[in-house]
């Protein structure tokens, strides 16, 4: 094809350009034909491919064009997929909606939602909405949406309760999700709507209510009106020459210098930095392979990766490996055969700073126990984590855990 | 210059502040290179030259080479909570033409990359249709299919930068950003497959990862250009690009491009869900919020020289290069200023022009070692062109977060160094 277009196409146009103003032509083509007219120019698709030879070597540009060609409708549908079963539209249909479309039967009071807020949602949002580290704040931060740093809330910004109720079932708990159940997630949002001032703390949510509910700033939400409001302004002919008299830099980026540390070259006394921390990274680079080629030995590989599936489970508070930190739950790097309730700086329950005081430490036989049942095994804990019932994840996960650790 | 070569290969960013250290004597490198000692580079035998390579099966993927082991994506830790629900950034700096590679385009994801089997994987269409539908994949490569080129820009892209020059890098001041070939049937044939009742104006696509995303979608776009797409630059999508499927929202913010498509729902009003009520509208200053802000203005930015590229040559002939986009269009024009807006000059476009897609422009010019300001300005094909921050500080205040598309400024110093700076 391309051969061929070489002799066609006039000397001194390149072939390039050529095929961009083709495909130019086409992509726009696609785009503004209206539907009516793309199913004027069906064609069948075994006919397309005979018509093709013929077709260029009358003219090549048009042959293109006829290459890029909308995929045709077919009236009636192609016939493919099957009916879906109304048990899988129920499975995966869970969406809900403003005027309440979606909504299951259910109920749930503040209280219940208080308590499944503590457990499930507390370690990454506070026990009252207002969020642990960068995680979103929920409640509160009426009447800042035009302070210089605004605090948007369910209270304070979000038009619609519904859009909790679907957001919660959808995807919370974080690395959890879609497992609580509909009066759960009625009582959660009851207690959210609770810490936003929205209701007392007897206040029962349920799918008979719900839409009577209005939050403050649903009205603050206008349509995209660029169109009308910025388009005029920017479609002003644009100065070439002398357009300014003087030009001041204002601001740098380098006082601030929030950039990460990536190859970024700064100004004369910082790059010398930059050059002392490269061989850091290269220190980094090499350390890295050797240490996945030794640690092979003795120990079984699939069992680890298996484990890693597992910690999928864990990694939303948990992190171990090189650099690992606390999260909403402490770094576990030598997590077996480190004392109970070590790491400095994480704030452990009760249970674990007694346990810590007692001097217990992790062993592989303790740690399973714990894992099969948190909650039974270290009373108290604020670790929202239901257990890992199988022997063989438990064996696994404590296989990556070690592995993960060197 | 050829003490650079000497003893262990120097990492790329030694050797770049080891040219700068260097300072003005690079400039007259290359000519007096010829009085001088000639190079080993030249003069010397070197192993590639002797010794056999790798035989064919050395790597059945291939990888890039390790002299490129630097051009990756990179993260901003202090930006999110948590690297599972958070992005990273394409290294732009680094690449050149429009399409981005597969392995180098940037993530943005909620809970985290789903690993799902093909065999397992299922697209149901349901709601205000005739027909509700579930295909496999294997179904759904047996529609025609089409192939178009996109660039997918997250709307927070620059979103750091509103209220000052924050981020010493092009790539995490524009990375939020790639460019790719991709193969899939249009929407509009799969809408039609399972016949639309008349009342069915909205689509609400649904991911089947732990974020479940859901973005509402009007139904005059689902009929006009989307697509959904298996393919990426030829090969199945990447996992944290949504393999096996994704949809394909061309101009559109990239959070409406959902992966890991499952589902898509037919309805009569909007679903107002969380990625487009308190995430993804844009808060003015006066309190009130844009909502369904669905297009990429257009928006073009230099990324060489930037602060991961500068110039290390010294005077003389360079290259600035850079792309724009536009999510109404094409780019008929870029325009270049090397003074802070003074003066302008039509930068050359080079490489193909489609609708919604990355074009790469260059500007050439004789540096004489004096400070720059660097600023690019595109226009698009709708006569739209390409509006300074304060422009757009103006109508929407700093607080609005995405969709800042401002026309962005590099300082270049004496030594060829670059700086993110924000000017008069």
């Amino acid at each position: 094809m391309l051969k061929f277009l070489k002799i066609f196409v006039p000397a001194g146009t390149g072939v390039a350009s050529v095929l961009a103003i083709a495909y130019v032509a086409a992509d726009q083509f696609v785009i503004d034909v209206p539907a009516p007219i793309r199913e004027m120019v069906e064609v069948e698709p075994a006919m397309a491919q005979e018509a093709a030879p013929a077709a260029a070597a009358a003219a090549p540009i048009t042959t293109l064009t006829a290459e890029l060609s909308p995929a045709p409708s077919m009236a009636g549908g192609y016939g493919l997929g099957r009916e879906a079963m109304a048990e899988e539209v129920a499975a995966w249909d869970t969406d809900i909606r403003p005027d309440g479309l979606g909504l299951p039967v259910g109920s749930g009071d503040v209280l219940t939602g208080e308590e499944l807020f503590v457990e499930k949602c507390s370690m990454c949002h506070g026990e009252f909405g207002e969020a642990v580290g960068r995680w979103p704040v929920l409640a509160n931060g009426y009447g800042t949406l035009t302070h210089k740093d605004p605090v948007k809330t369910i209270g304070s910004y979000w038009p619609y309760l519904s859009t909790v109720y679907d957001y919660v079932q959808r995807a919370m708990p974080f690395g959890e999700a879609a497992s609580l159940s509909n009066d759960e997630t009625y009582a959660l949002v009851a207690y959210l709507m609770y810490v936003n001032d929205l209701v007392d703390d007897e206040f029962v949510l349920s799918n008979e209510n719900f839409t009577e509910v209005r939050l403050v700033n649903e009205d603050n939400f206008f349509m995209d009106d660029r169109l009308e409001t910025e388009f005029p302004l920017f479609t002003q002919e644009a100065c070439m020459t002398d357009c300014k008299e003087t030009v001041e830099i204002t601001m740098h980026a380098s006082m601030l210098d929030v950039t990460p540390d990536s190859g970024v070259v700064r100004a004369a006394p910082a790059a010398e930095g930059a050059a002392e921390a490269a061989p850091v990274a290269e220190e980094h680079a090499a350390s890295e392979e050797p240490a996945a080629a030794e640690e092979t030995g003795g120990v079984d590989m699939a069992l680890v990766e298996d484990g890693e599936g597992v910690f999928k489970k864990c990694r939303a508070c948990h992190q171990v490996g090189e650099g690992a930190v606390n999260r909403s739950g402490p770094q576990l790097n030598g997590i077996v055969g480190r004392t109970v309730g070590s790491v400095e700086g994480f704030g452990y329950s009760n249970v674990f700073n007694d346990a810590n005081t007692a001097g217990q430490v992790w062993t592989e036989e303790t740690l399973s126990a714990f894992l099969e049942n948190p909650k039974g095994v270290m009373s108290g804990t604020k670790m929202s984590f239901a257990g890992l019932r199988s022997a063989d994840d438990r064996a696994a996960l404590l296989a990556y855990l070690q592995h993960a650790s060197n | 210059m050829s003490t650079l070569y000497k003893g262990a290969k120097p990492s790329r960013r030694s050797f770049l502040s080891g040219a700068l250290a260097a300072g003005g004597a690079i400039a007259g490198a290359s000519m007096a290179r010829a009085e001088a000692a000639p190079e080993k580079a030249i003069t010397e035998v070197q192993p590639w030259r002797t010794f056999l390579g790798d035989g064919v099966d050395a790597r059945p993927y291939g990888v890039p080479s390790e002299h490129e082991k630097h051009v990756v994506r990179r993260g901003v830790e202090w930006l999110t909570a948590d690297n599972v629900s958070s992005i990273n950034f394409t290294p732009i700096h680094e690449l050149d033409g429009i399409i981005t590679p597969n392995g180098v385009c940037f993530e943005r994801h909620h809970g985290g990359t789903a690993h799902i089997d093909p065999a397992e994987h299922r697209l149901m269409i349901n709601g205000l249709v005739d027909k509700e539908l579930v295909f496999t994949m294997q179904d759904l490569l047996r529609f025609p299919r089409e192939n178009h080129v996109y660039f997918l820009e997250c709307a927070a892209n620059s979103g750091m930068e509103w209220a000052g020059a924050q981020l010493n890098g092009v790539q995490f001041t524009h990375g939020m950003i790639h460019n790719v070939m991709y193969t899939g049937v249009p929407l509009r044939l799969l809408l039609e497959e399972a016949g639309l009742k008349p009342n069915g104006k909205w689509l609400l696509a649904e991911g089947a990862d732990a974020s479940g995303m859901t973005r509402s979608i009007p139904m005059e776009k689902a009929l006009d250009d989307c697509l959904v797409a298996w393919k990426m630059n030829g090969e199945a999508l990447r996992p944290e690009q949504g393999y096996p499927l994704r949809l394909v929202v061309p101009g559109w913010e990239g959070n409406m491009w959902i992966k890991w498509l499952r589902r898509l729902e037919v309805g009569d009003e909007p679903w107002h869900h969380r990625e487009e009520t308190s995430k993804y509208t844009d808060l003015l200053a006066n309190g009130q919020a844009r909502r369904f802000t669905w297009e990429m203005d257009a928006k073009s930015v230099i990324t060489t020289p930037s602060p991961q590229a500068p110039i290390t040559h010294g005077k003389g002939w360079t290259v600035v290069s850079g792309f724009a986009w536009s999510g109404r269009g094409t780019i008929p024009r870029v325009d270049v200023t090397l003074d802070g807006g003074k003066n302008w000059h039509q930068a050359r476009i080079s490489g193909p022009s489609f609708t919604k897609s990355m074009h790469r422009f260059y500007f050439e010019f004789e540096w004489d070692g004096k400070p720059l300001l660097l600023q690019s300005r595109a226009h698009d094909s709708t006569g739209y062109v390409q509006p300074t921050k304060n422009q757009l500080r103006e109508i929407r205040g700093e607080n609005s977060i995405y969709h800042n598309n401002a026309i962005h400024t590099w300082y270049v110093n004496e030594q060829g160094i670059a700086e993110n700076v924000e000017i008069s």
